[in-house]
């Protein structure tokens, strides 16, 4: 079955197709990771078309569409999921989410990505690459995160550690979806991880609007 | 020959919006609403809309689809607005649409919103007079535009300049101590007042003002100073004289700057569009005062003057038949996309 897999969770949006195997076994036929910053919602659908075009292949074609959830920036993050849902519900094909830091390097490793606002998103993986803690937000000064980082290398003075590169990869999505995939059915509902809740707090008392 | 389905999307604002048109055909218009939620803020939070929008999308396309008894593959082009409005909502209803487009293989055509409150004239009253005028109030936006082409060519002729026109209702119906947003209770209580009970200042009339620009802060204040002044003296507030003569200050103002843009221009036809075009006030005044310069005053049903999908859906029809050609498919939103711009 070919699956079509998108993340917008990191200012690199990804677009992969690849060929899975019914013995889970995963292979990548065309992908774009594209350092689009805030240009996700420009830039996503073209990179689709082109790695459906690098693969051969045709949205007639791909049998399951899976999506990051985040963490990440909300504005960007959004933008990756509509779009799987929305391409999913237009072919009628299974789309399955994933936890985004899930699909960033393997085995034992702490993921740390950006979340602004001088704090990072993380999670910890057991050495199998089953996540242990996490996902959440944090100041990464004196938060103790488990090592080795992988993700984004600027935290690196902020942790006090290396932080080796990595981003969310297509192999990366498809092994965190692989138990959906294999039971679409019992796929969870496409909600994002926003890990904040939204930024507004409601007036306790209003001014009154001549008051200077 | 059938002419085109066209599918809406529209979500620059608090509303997602799903509408189907075929030709100058109103199939269905499916809405999803987060204004309670923004409710106990007193305005609309982006960050609560934009997760709105993405809860409510699939959903709301299926209601549409539903409603118009067709099927996703039955669509042969696919409309968005692009702009103006908020960046995080609309770039949810921007992103549906862009992969809706591609995985039924259809043009797609972001629109301008501004645009497409004219175009949903066209679902009820047929096809827009060229030139026309058209009138646009909301909380979001104030506008006067000269239409001498919806497909191609709209010329902003003036526009607030600070608050508003909606804005304006929500902050002024605070003050009165009624819920948001503001323009429904207050259009409720004025119709047990008088409106020329207060003389409330008209923003923006002097001889040397912009002609066609509007200003609604000064007069918002002056409703906020006169009630304060009265609670301050221990006297009774009369609600609904002071909702009379706020609703009318706006509405003069408006009507007259649109029917003088008529008469500078030469033109007889005038739309009136957005939330604010359900005052009854503004309508009333407006058939008025029209009818008055001979102007034919076209108003959309108060439920199509508010944002939706079917008045992006009616501009993208109109931009097919058109023959205009599909955005590009790095088509991004902007924020504060200018009026020139129909089909970015
Ligand atoms: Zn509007």
């Amino acid at each position: 079955m070919l699956v079509l897999a998108l993340d917008t969770a990191t200012p690199t949006l990804l677009a992969g197709v690849a060929r899975r195997s019914a013995d889970g076994a995963v292979e990548v036929l065309a992908e774009r990771a594209v350092p689009s910053g805030t240009r996700h919602a420009e830039l996503l659908t073209p990179a689709i078309r082109d790695v459906l075009a690098e693969a051969g292949a045709t949205l007639g074609d791909i049998g399951a569409v899976v999506t990051g959830l985040g963490p990440g920036p909300f504005t960007g993050l959004r933008v990756g999921i509509v779009t799987a849902a929305a391409i999913a519900d237009a072919r009628g094909l299974p789309v399955v989410g994933v936890c985004s830091l899930d699909a960033v390097g393997d085995g034992a490793r702490t993921v740390v990505t950006d979340a602004r606002r001088k704090e990072v998103y993380w999670a910890a993986y057991d050495a199998s690459g089953a996540r242990v803690q996490g996902p959440d937000v944090v100041r990464p000064e004196g938060a103790e995160l488990p090592g080795p980082f992988v993700g984004d290398p600027a935290f690196a003075a902020r942790l006090g550690a290396p932080v080796e590169a990595a981003e969310v990869t297509t192999t990366g999505l498809l092994r965190a979806a692989a138990g959906q995939l294999d039971d679409p059915a019992a796929a969870a509902p496409l909600v994002p991880l926003y890990l904040r809740r939204p930024d507004a707090t409601p007036p306790t008392s209003f001014k009154p609007v001549t008051t200077s | 020959m059938t002419e085109p389905l066209v599918l809406g999307f529209e979500t620059s604002c608090d509303e997602t919006g799903v509408g189907l048109v075929r030709g100058r055909t109103l199939l269905s218009d499916a809405l999803a609403t987060s204004m309670a939620e923004h409710e106990r803020f007193g305005g609309v939070v982006p960050e609560i809309a934009s997760r709105a929008h993405l809860e409510a999308m699939v959903p709301t396309v299926h209601r549409a689809l539903a409603e118009a008894g067709v099927q996703a593959s039955d669509v042969d082009a696919v409309a968005v607005t692009a702009g103006p409005g908020l960046t995080g909502a609309l770039l949810v209803g921007l992103a549906a649409a862009k992969a809706y487009a591609l995985a039924l293989d259809v043009p797609l055509y972001g629109v301008n919103h501004l645009a497409a409150h004219v175009a949903v004239d066209e679902l009820q009253h047929g096809a827009l007079e060229e030139p026309s005028m058209a009138l646009l109030v909301s909380g979001g936006h104030s506008s006067l535009l000269l239409v001498p082409d919806l497909s191609r060519d709209v010329v902003s002729l003036g526009r607030t300049v600070d608050d508003a026109a909606g804005e304006a209702f929500d902050k002024v119906a605070r003050v009165l101590g009624m819920p948001f947003p503001g323009g429904p209770p207050i259009d409720r209580a004025a119709r047990e007042g008088d409106g020329s009970a207060i003389a409330f200042p008209r923003g923006l009339t002097g001889p040397r003002d912009a002609p066609y620009d509007f200003s609604f802060s000064g007069l918002k204040t002056a409703v906020a100073r006169w009630v304060e002044a009265r609670e301050r003296a221990g006297e009774p507030v009369p609600v609904a004289d002071v909702a009379a003569s706020f609703q009318e200050a706006v509405a003069d103002v408006l009507t007259a700057k649109a029917v003088r843009a008529c008469r500078d221009h030469g033109v007889d036809h005038l739309v009136l569009g957005g939330g604010v075009a359900a005052n009854s006030r503004l309508r009333a005044l407006a058939e008025e005062r029209c009818a008055a310069a001979g102007i034919v005053l076209r108003v959309p049903s108060p439920r199509l003057c508010t944002d939706n999908g079917a008045m992006v859906a009616a501009l993208g029809s109109r931009l097919v038949a058109a023959g205009v050609a599909p955005s590009a498919p790095d088509l991004g939103a902007d924020s504060s996309l200018p009026i020139d711009v129909v089909r970015p």
